[in-house]
């Protein structure tokens, strides 16, 4: 079974012509906290490489480093060896460029700001001009569905929308790569299930690159056209799944034997880490 | 009714019982109403059998109140049936307070109207035994003037009192205040961007916080001179320190999550301040404001102990103290006391306008 | 040992801007000095040695402050009036008495409101609100009072009537912030833990004593040690109006009165080691305490 889906995840890339530009590129890259209780291996030579368009998951058990990779590309922390490209900057230059929208595990919407004048942050600080700033807002507003909320308070809203707010502060200024550090994981499952799908349709519009953590195998699975499995101690890349789902994923596609051979193997790359992790 | 309650309906019902009893012996139609009100009281006794509402219980002790009060001067002495019905008001009316709090529990936000009556309640019970045991029991006006006096002293000496207000408050504590909240706030500033200074500066700012700053009145009004700039001065250490340390650690309020925002922006260190952190900081600066407010008063006040010009708070309270005028000390006190509480109540409203995003003020 | 540098870094400072300021402030007086000796051409290092050494200074210099400090305690036999000892055992005193009175009351008001919502709702607002009043303009008022009543009426001697009239007001003032924060500290256990001790029919003491009073440690201790701060500011100026001639209080006043700033400011640092030691006491028995009750070594 394993083959087959390899195959099928080969066959994929040919349909889609010649491969897209690189988006992110990690060469051999490793992150060393040092702590009371001694090193923490992070991040332990990590080799990947995403490409332009594509829809990325980070999976596997929590201290796997999914979080810490994408922080590193955030340029929130500085590996330790190796190299690191986005867009072929270094993460730096990358933050200065403003190449990338991050979406938090937690919405982090100020609440002294209306849900619009949180969106306008990021405008506001790369210095959009007032009506550049309305025009975004109104279209990022629509992109997630919030028009009609704009002079609401964060903490007037619930925790799926403040997320979709935050979720549009990322997009208000059009970068091409979105990172995503488990923005849906506080929410309940029905709430998570409507926003996935409105991420992919998001995504299907937007045409960005996205970098999206998880905990949940079927939510990697549903969202993802690539799926990175990490394992712990040290953290490190253990498979890179390549999806075989169709582009058009309603949400009933998680009962259909492709969708579950994949997360099959998804499960099979974390149990590999995990076991390893025992062995140790 | 609960056992505290059935007691004391039975004990205030009781008195009056046996005080109508006593009130036999003196004419019929001395202290009528007092009379009246004992009479009431006993026959209250029927929600053994009957049930009575607990706003009966709060119309009993309005009229015990008004009863006590007029009857105040009509025996000489006063005999026992007067500080029975007094005992027996005040019984009634915590008994009302009692059985309203209780009514009140299950819906505490709804009957905001009802939850503040109960505080005015207690403030007027202890306004009426006051006025009614000093001027009952004739206390001795140095020890203890009834408030009816210390009133008339308000209103009769208003120009005096509005010299001192404007000496003590509008002058050293204002000036003080703003000059040492905005000192206290630029150095936390100054110092955020420097850790070093910050491990330097914060302990000490702490630990002075414990220390008895009023002190300091003696050298400052030595440096400054006998006049408000020297209680100024005071104000000015005393509240320096807290507005330095509440704005620093104010400014390490935000969260790692929202500064890694801001950095994902690579936000300026000036847009990070302006943006996030100071609004942050807000709650934390607002209470150095509310602590600050109640300390300068104190300041400015104590400062005047050690010597003014023949005008302000505290030189009229110290003075007046050795005069023996307990009267105007009270009447100066009643003045500090509205000040300070509304100087506090404005800053209030200003911290609601400005923190209503913040959890303790929209009551989430 | 690295959190200390920046501290001793910032007290050098602040040691270098005093003697720096004390030149200053003392030079016009020290000129004065020179022009009525006729004293001319008078060397730099001279004129800061001497700026540094007045004996009514605007500004006394450290050491001045410490010699006084030295002086008035080790070389003074502790029972003599000249001893700084002497005065700050009679501030403490009161301070300690008043502090205990206030801390127990306080508790005790706190159990109260807990327990009784019409005691919440009558008592609290006037507690909350009485924080915004300068109830230390009361002083000079208990203080009198206190002492006429003491020796007249209940016929006490005067110095512990003195020492009393003094405690009330630490009391009184101590009295308000360990009042609020037991309050807090006694509400402080989560509903959870509260429905926990309802699901095993808990009586209201065994509710107490197992849940609110150790839940309430953390802030019976944060709430003493400003108490203790208070108490002894209460003390201080308690001392101020009676026109006691013992304590530190009395002699920050008769310093101010003869302008003997040395003196003032030496009672001035023996208020604050005062207060530090205060301070720093509870928080040894607190770090005791939550060691009793299992809490990890910080």
């Amino acid at each position: 079974m394993l083959l087959s889906v390899t195959t099928a995840s080969s066959a994929a890339i040919e349909d889609k012509g010649p491969l897209p530009a690189t988006v992110v590129s990690a060469a051999d890259l490793s992150l060393t906290f040092a702590t009371n209780d001694g090193p923490v291996h992070a991040l332990s030579n990590v080799n990947l490489s995403i490409g332009k368009g594509e829809f990325v998951s980070f999976i596997g058990p929590s201290g796997c480093g999914k979080t810490t990779f994408l922080r590193t590309i955030a340029d929130l922390e500085q590996p330790t060896s190796g190299t690191l490209l986005i867009n072929g900057m270094t993460p730096r230059q990358a933050r200065e460029k403003r190449a990338y929208g991050y979406v938090f595990q937690a919405p982090a919407l100020y609440p002294w700001r209306t849900i619009e004048k949180n969106v306008a942050l990021p405008l506001e600080i790369m210095g959009y001009s007032a009506a550049e700033q309305a025009e975004r807002i109104k279209r990022t507003m629509d992109l997630v569905n919030l028009s009609g909320f704009e002079k609401k308070y964060p903490w007037q809203l619930s925790g799926g929308m403040q997320q979709r707010a935050s979720i549009a502060r990322a997009l208000a200024f059009d970068a091409d790569l979105l990172l995503m550090d488990e923005p849906f994981g506080a929410l309940d499952e029905i709430v998570r299930d409507h926003l996935n799908s409105e991420l992919l349709k998001l995504w299907a519009r937007t045409q960005k690159t996205i970098c999206f953590v998880t905990h949940s195998i079927p939510e990697a699975v549903y969202l993802s056209t690539k799926i990175v499995v990490m394992s712990p101690r040290p953290g490190r890349v253990t498979d890179v799944i390549e999806s075989t789902l169709p582009a058009e994923r309603p949400l009933d596609i998680r009962e259909t034997p492709e969708f579950l051979a994949i997360a099959a193997r998804v499960r099979d790359g974390l149990r590999a880490g995990h076991s390893y992790e025992e062995h140790a | 009714m609960s056992q505290l309650q059935y007691f004391l309906a039975l004990v205030a019902g009781g008195l009056c019982t046996a005080g109508l009893a006593l009130s036999f012996a003196t004419p019929l139609e001395t202290g009528l109403l007092l009379k009246a009100f004992l009479a009431v009281g006993a026959f209250s006794l029927i929600r053994l059998w009957v049930p009575l509402g607990l706003w009966l219980d709060g119309a009993m002790a309005v009229l015990g109140a008004v009863a006590v009060l007029t009857a105040l001067g009509v025996y000489v002495p006063a005999p026992a049936f007067f500080w029975m019905a007094l005992i027996s008001a005040w019984l009634f009316a915590w008994l009302f307070v009692e059985r309203l709090s209780r009514a009140l529990a299950p819906a505490t936000r709804d009957n905001a109207g009802l939850g503040l009556l109960i505080p005015i309640v207690f403030g007027v019970t202890i306004l009426v035994v006051w006025e009614v045991v000093t001027r009952g029991a004739n206390v001795p006006q140095v020890i203890l003037p009834p408030p009816s006096m210390i009133w008339a002293r308000i209103t009769s000496s208003v120009p005096t009192l509005l010299a001192d207000f404007q000496q003590t408050f509008l002058k050293a504590v204002l000036i003080g205040y703003a000059l040492g909240c905005g000192l206290g706030f630029v150095v936390a500033i100054l110092i955020d961007r420097s850790p070093f200074f910050k491990s330097g500066l914060l302990p000490l700012g702490n630990f002075v916080s414990a220390l008895p700053i009023v002190g300091v009145a003696p050298i400052m009004v030595m440096w400054f001179g006998f006049d408000w700039q020297s209680k100024a001065a005071v104000v000015v250490i005393m509240t320096f320190f807290p507005m330095l340390v509440n704005t620093v650690a104010g400014l390490n309020a935000a969260s790692s999550i929202e500064r890694d925002l801001m950095r994902t922006y690579a936000a300026s260190y000036w847009q990070t301040l302006l943006k996030l952190r100071l609004p942050a900081a807000a709650p934390f600066i607002f209470n150095a404001l509310k602590i600050n407010s109640t300390l300068a008063l104190i300041g400015a006040i104590v400062a005047e102990f050690f010597g003014t010009p023949i005008v302000g708070m505290g030189f009229r309270i110290s003075t007046e103290v050795g005069r023996m005028n307990v009267d105007m000390v009270w009447a100066e006190i009643a003045v500090a006391a509205v000040a300070g509480s509304l100087f506090y109540g404005v800053i209030t409203l200003i911290e609601r306008g400005v923190t209503f995003w913040h959890p303790s003020v929209r009551g989430a | 040992m690295n959190k200390a540098f920046p501290i001793i870094i910032v007290l050098i400072g602040l040691l270098i801007v005093w003697y720096a300021a004390a030149i200053g402030m003392n030079a016009q007086w020290q000129n004065d000095v020179y022009r009525r000796a006729g004293t001319t051409d008078v060397p730099m290092t001279q004129f800061v040695q001497d700026t540094w050494n007045q004996e009514k200074p605007v500004l006394p210099t450290m050491h001045q402050v410490m010699g006084e400090l030295w002086n008035t305690t080790v070389l003074v036999a502790p029972n003599k009036p000249r001893s700084l000892l002497f005065h700050a055992w009679v501030t403490f005193s009161a301070t300690a008495l008043g502090f205990l009175m206030g801390s127990v009351l306080g508790i005790a008001l706190a159990v109260l409101i807990v327990h009784s919502e019409a005691m919440n709702r009558s008592l609290m607002p006037w507690i909350v609100a009485s924080q915004t009043i300068p109830i230390l303009a009361l002083a000079p008022l208990i203080v009198v009072i206190g002492f006429n009543i003491f020796t007249g009426t209940l016929g006490i001697p005067t110095d512990p009537a003195r020492l009393m009239s003094k405690a009330i007001i630490s009391a009184y003032l101590s009295f308000f912030p360990v009042a609020v924060g037991m309050v807090k500290g006694l509400r402080s256990p989560e509903a959870i833990q509260l429905d926990l001790m309802h699901t095993y029919n808990a009586s209201p003491s065994q509710t107490f004593w197992k849940l609110r009073w150790p839940a309430s440690v953390p802030y019976l201790f944060t709430s003493l040690k400003v108490g203790v701060a208070a108490s002894l500011v209460g003390a201080i100026v308690g001392e101020l109006p009676t026109g006691a001639v013992a304590g530190l209080g009395a002699r920050l006043l008769a310093g101010s009165y003869y302008s003997q700033t040395v003196q003032i400011w030496s009672a001035l640092f023996a208020a604050s080691i005062l207060a530090a030691i205060l301070v720093i006491s509870v928080g040894l028995v607190e770090k005791l305490v939550a060691r009793q009750m299992g809490a990890r070594p910080a």
